[in-house]
């Protein structure tokens, strides 16, 4: 009969992470940004069906960085949260923190859990307010810890680099095009400095729109509009904005 | 909906154990509700009464809901069971939008509804019956259509225009002789208003318009652009419209006899 090795927690804890964290950091980054009109998420996904950003509830949005079953899954968990919520009490009673919360004791258990292997994912949690100091924005790594983050927010591979960046250039009151830009810039930049181009057909991109008329406010943005907004120049965003809203009114 | 009925079955309305009762339950019931189709999309609409025996409960209830964004439902019967059933109905067609990442078909969401009303049926059967009306714009054959219900689920569709509720008979005749092929988005929403207006002036059960409180019915347009609930004020110039004319001929418009 032979004796099994023994590991200190600490160690078991330290291999746990380091598992979790190169999971994470195969995946492609991406970046979830406050700008005037609301939050608009940007990542690139060279798939146009598994998505890396979702619709939680009216106002939630949903980000996520590494491995695409485990997180799919928390997605829908989060949805059934959130509807079941909705439902039972009120659609003002679905609220970010409430779903971060959940998520933070599903990530936490499975991380802590001995039997399970750790997830290979870190969430964001956005809620869009009725002005830009009610938006809400958290991150939560693979251990279940919960990350208030205000501005700007990047997870998955390269994201030490890009928020390092983006902490940087990031101001209030961007309009989209500018913080989208922005949002491809800090993406496109290689861990040794260089830069490199992404293609727009690459390029994934959503928005929580405060200004939109219905009640769900997320929104994908996609093909000619994304082009549009790709193209514009930073003075011309003004005009392109209130453009912008008109569109997601008639839809 | 799945989900659910595994985590918590008491929330859906057909595992509820009944009470039993003697004689026929009062509670408030909704009484007429109308649909036509036009060219490029499809009208819903409906008075805005609530009756429990022969007292009006409710002068403005609200009896049309969207359902999504490109249907909705219009509801007589029981009012309480169906405003739930559409509560129900509206959460699961958005549940399934986002878990999926795609809309259901209008043929799939007309017989998820069916299923909803035949769980219904036990309460039915004691008088509480909801038998509502489903209309939608049907992105694929890009056209208006409606789906009517009986009381067991049985569905159905429509052509053309169909009506629920007490007052369905009137209203139906009345769009009978009004209807064609070729109305524009304004002549339906004008035609519902008529075919309500007979309702209430031979069914007790149907509200007029109530130009001294304000209430009018409420009109629903879905095209291809998604859905769109007429504001007061142009449901309330529609109705005076129809108003106006019928203190001329207190019959409505007349067809042609041959």
């Amino acid at each position: 009969m032979s004796t099994p090795f023994y590991v200190s927690p600490q160690q078991a804890m330290a291999d746990r992470a380091e598992y979790a964290r190169k999971g994470i950091a195969r995946g492609r980054s991406l970046v979830v940004l406050q700008y005037a009109d609301g939050i608009v998420f940007v990542g690139e996904n060279p798939s146009r069906a598994l998505h890396k950003f979702s619709e939680i509830y009216d106002r939630i949005g949903f980000a996520a960085a590494g491995k695409y079953n485990e997180y799919e899954n928390l997605r829908i968990g989060g949805v059934r949260y959130a509807d079941l919520r909705g439902y039972t009490y009120d659609r003002d009673d679905v609220t970010a923190r409430g779903l971060a919360n959940v998520y933070a004791q599903t990530l936490g258990t499975i991380f802590s859990s001995a039997a399970e292997k750790p997830y290979e994912v870190e969430l964001v949690v956005a809620e869009v307010g009725e002005t830009p100091e009610g938006d809400q924005i958290y991150r939560l790594p693979h251990d279940g810890s919960i990350v208030d983050e205000h501005g700007s927010v990047a997870v998955g591979g390269n994201a030490e680099q890009i928020s390092t960046y983006l902490d940087r250039e990031h101001r209030d009151g961007m309009t989209l095009a500018e913080g989208l830009k922005l949002a491809v810039q800090a993406l496109s930049r290689e861990p040794n400095g260089t830069q490199r181009e992404i293609p727009a057909e690459r390029l994934e991109v959503a928005v929580l729109d405060r200004t939109r008329p219905q009640k769900r406010k997320f929104k994908r943005v996609v093909g000619r509009q994304l082009a549009r907004l790709l193209e514009a120049d930073g003075a011309a965003t003004e005009a392109e904005s209130a453009e912008e809203a008109e569109e997601s009114g008639e839809e | 909906m799945d989900f659910l009925s595994e985590h918590q079955p008491e929330m859906l309305p057909g595992n509820r154990r009944l009470p039993a009762t003697q004689g026929v339950l009062e509670a408030p019931h909704g009484t007429t509700i109308v649909a036509v189709t036009f060219p490029g999309g499809v009208v819903l609409a409906g008075d805005r009464r609530a009756t429990m025996g022969n007292v009006i409960a409710q002068r403005d209830i609200e009896k049309v809901f969207p359902a999504d964004e490109y249907s909705a439902v219009g509801i007589a019967g029981t009012a309480g069971l169906a405003v739930e059933m559409v509560k129900l109905f509206q959460l699961e067609l958005e549940h399934f939008e986002k878990v999926e990442g795609a809309q259901l078909s209008l043929e799939g969401k007309a017989n998820r509804l069916s299923t909803m009303i035949r769980s219904n049926l036990g309460m039915a059967m004691q008088g509480l019956a909801v038998v509502p009306l489903f209309a939608g714009y049907d992105l694929d054959r890009e056209k208006g259509r409606i789906f009517s219900y009986d009381v067991t689920g049985g569905r159905s569709e429509e052509h053309n225009f169909a009506a629920t509720g007490s007052g369905s008979i009137f209203a139906r005749g009345a769009m009978k002789k009004l209807f064609r092929d070729d109305l524009t988005e304004e002549q339906a929403t004008t035609l519902v208003v008529q075919a309500l207006y007979d309702a209430a002036d031979d069914d007790s059960a149907t509200g007029g318009p109530d130009v001294a409180r304000r209430i009018y019915p409420i009109i629903t347009v879905i095209t291809e652009d998604g859905f769109r609930r007429l504001t007061e004020g142009e449901s309330s110039e529609l109705s005076r419209a129809v108003l106006q004319r019928r203190l001329e001929e207190p019959d409505g418009p007349k067809a042609a006899l041959l």
